[in-house]
């Protein structure tokens, strides 16, 4: 049998409104990390994204760029966010969620490359999104290190991007593919008609990995219509906009969520 | 022989390079890198080129023969003088190339980075010439610091959008012009103003400037009967004038290249910009070269007084040039700079920008014999910087 990934396990047990939220690690406070993560899960999140503070982060909008900036001052940093998630998985809430990972390539590569797949494999993380590794060098340098840990590794694609190069970047993925609901940075309001179209497109493409949309998922609304042409989709900027002015983070996150898959 | 001057056609000089952006740049950056070498080498594109380098930048810039700092330094001192050009820098030979690869490429939307604004003012001024829609990012820092720039840029009809976040300097400037260039992927083409960013940025940028380095050697075969010099200094923030005026001696390896970064308040006291001395490879703006950075691979602030050498990287040109010893790099402090500004001023009747005052500061750290020709990129006036020497002079 074909040995199958913890996020390749959630795609093939529910491969519908398949949510997965986006939070930076650190923020609000460099503590939160854990417990945030925790209320997603039990709030019924299938994913947790988290986000690995950069002081310039490009693909980037606003709200995230603010978030990933109050996390370096509280002191965040990937050796401090593998420290924070050492045995997550024994918490029983946190042992079948899937976790990625999502930066830069300049802290990463400052951790070493290697020593950051095996770090993040071995305290239980799933996959990675690393939006500025481009194809080539995954295929000729980074790709079989990740692949030798066993981590997924999440190409993003937009409607930008050539049927062709879908299809490869498709290829080089495993997990999920990441469409951009538009070519923009995070937390911006998207026109929803053009982004149905280019889903629509995508899902007559026969790809191999299921699809999840990012960028301008905010509410029901817009997480149900990027849903009917894709598993599932992502909540970034929304989320931590939302995270900011939470008092009390295990309640609000359950409601956050509630009203996004109520 | 080794070739300094060409990238692999992935981006790469030695280990650094190469073309590290999201997804959503992925179309724009690799339009531009199937078309610019085609388009730059058509007939009717050079032909452009070289016709309003002559009547509207003013080219070719002369070669001064520097008398009394020859005499000073006991050698012979040659001055190419880029702070002639249309705008009072360099930066416009590289804007005049790129709004002509814009308009071929059907961009009707121009947008830029700029630190002292120079390049802000370059780009504004190619905009006008040719009736397209700009907008120069600019930090909020450095809009303070540089105001006859940014009523220049307004006069040519340019919008300035002030650059919030981070250092509020030239890094942030370029974040946000980037940023700009994802939301607009279809009408827009981003003039980028150094020899960074993604590949084919370094080397278009860099073969924009070549002009300066191919001059050069024609005018001192004219003057001196030889084409090389023995040394050509220039300053580098990102490395846009010192690419162009080392580009045609870079794999002469008789040829001493010297490149002067900004020190700061010194090297090591936390207040530089002296990327070669202080950073490490990294990545940072799309290319892979040396970075100042933290050990946690965060982006490190850099300084200094002059506001188009405050940047915390260096091309990647430059990092090999640095890495395989080809050239030497120096650095010079704020107040050093200063100094040689004053002295340079008295000495050849030139103010010079602040930027180049770095390079003439250098001279001080260089031994010569009588027999040397010594080179060096005057890439930009003092004009822009007179809020800053006035102060000096109080």
């Amino acid at each position: 049998m074909i040995h199958m990934s913890r996020i390749q396990n959630i795609f093939n047990q529910k491969k519908q409104n398949v949510l997965n939220v986006y939070f930076t690690a650190g923020y609000p406070q460099l503590t939160d990390t854990l417990p945030v993560m925790k209320s997603l899960a039990l709030s019924g999140v299938d994913l947790i994204e988290i986000g690995m503070p950069y002081s310039d982060p490009l693909a980037d909008g606003p709200v995230i760029q603010d978030s990933s900036s109050k996390a370096l001052l509280n002191g965040m940093s990937i050796q401090a966010l593998f420290k924070q998630l050492e045995g997550f998985r024994k918490d029983h809430d946190l042992a079948n969620v899937g976790v990625v990972l999502m930066g830069y390539m300049n802290p990463v590569l400052q951790y070493g490359f290697e020593k950051f797949c095996t770090d993040a494999a071995s305290v239980g993380v799933d996959g990675l999104i690393i939006p500025d590794l481009p194809e080539y060098e995954f295929e000729e340098v980074y790709g079989s290190i990740i692949k030798k840990h066993g981590l997924d590794f999440i190409f993003l694609v937009t409607p930008e991007t050539t049927e062709e190069r879908v299809h490869k970047l498709d290829a080089l993925s495993t997990g999920f593919l990441y469409a951009v609901s538009s070519s923009a940075t995070t937390g911006g309001d998207k026109d929803f008609t053009a982004v149905e179209t280019y889903l629509q497109k995508l899902q007559q493409m026969d790809l191999n990995n299921p699809v999840l949309v990012g960028f301008g998922i905010k509410d029901k609304t817009t997480f149900h219509s990027a849903c009917k042409h894709a598993n599932g989709a992502i909540i970034g900027s929304a989320f931590i906009q939302s995270l900011s002015s939470m008092n009390n983070i295990s309640t609000e996150i359950k409601d956050f969520v509630n009203k996004i898959i109520g | 022989m080794k070739d300094f001057q060409q990238p692999t056609e992935q981006g790469y000089y030695g280990q650094f390079g190469g073309a590290y952006i999201p997804e959503m740049l992925h179309a724009n950056v690799e339009e531009l890198r199937q078309q610019y070498l085609t388009i730059m080498h058509e007939p009717s594109f050079i032909k452009d080129f070289e016709l309003l380098l002559k009547d509207y930048v003013g080219r070719p810039t002369p070669l001064f023969l520097a008398e009394r700092l020859s005499k000073q330094y006991n050698t012979t001192i040659y001055l190419k003088r880029e702070d002639l050009c249309h705008t009072g820098a360099h930066k416009i030979n590289n804007t005049i190339g790129q709004i002509l690869l814009a308009e071929r490429l059907g961009k009707t939307r121009i947008i830029a980075e700029t630190g002292a604004g120079q390049h802000g003012v370059a780009t504004a001024t190619v905009c006008a010439l040719k009736g397209l829609e700009c907008i120069v990012y600019m930090g909020e820092k450095d809009i303070e610091r540089q105001a006859p720039n940014v009523a220049r840029m307004k006069m040519l009809g340019a919008k300035v959008i002030p650059a919030t976040s981070g250092s509020k300097t030239l890094k942030d400037a370029t974040n946000e012009a980037i940023r700009d260039w994802i939301n607009h992927p279809h009408n827009t083409h981003y003039i980028i103003g150094s020899v960074v960013g993604p590949h084919p940025y370094p080397d278009l940028v860099a073969k924009f400037q070549s002009v300066i380095s191919k001059e050069i050697k024609l005018q001192l075969k004219e003057k001196t009967g030889h084409e090389l010099p023995t040394h050509i200094i220039a300053c580098v923030g990102g490395g846009s004038n010192a690419a162009g005026a080392f580009y045609h001696f870079l794999n002469a390896p008789e040829v001493k290249i010297i490149a002067v970064e900004a020190a700061g308040h010194g090297v090591n006291s936390g207040m530089s910009a002296a990327t070669s001395q202080l950073g490490k490879p990294g990545i940072l703006h799309g290319s892979k070269s040396l970075l100042m950075q933290t050990d946690d691979g965060q982006v490190v602030e850099p300084h200094s007084i002059s506001a188009g050498l405050d940047y915390p990287g260096i091309g990647p040109l430059h990092a090999n040039l640095f890495e395989t010893g080809r050239a030497t790099f120096l650095s010079a402090t704020d107040e050093e700079a200063l100094n040689a500004a004053f002295h340079v001023s008295k000495m050849e009747g030139i103010i010079p920008a602040l930027e180049t005052a770095h390079a003439f500061a250098a001279l001080d750290q260089l031994s010569f014999q009588q027999s040397d020709i010594v080179v060096i990129c005057l890439s930009g006036r003092g004009d822009k910087d007179l809020g800053t020497y006035m102060q000096v002079m109080k």
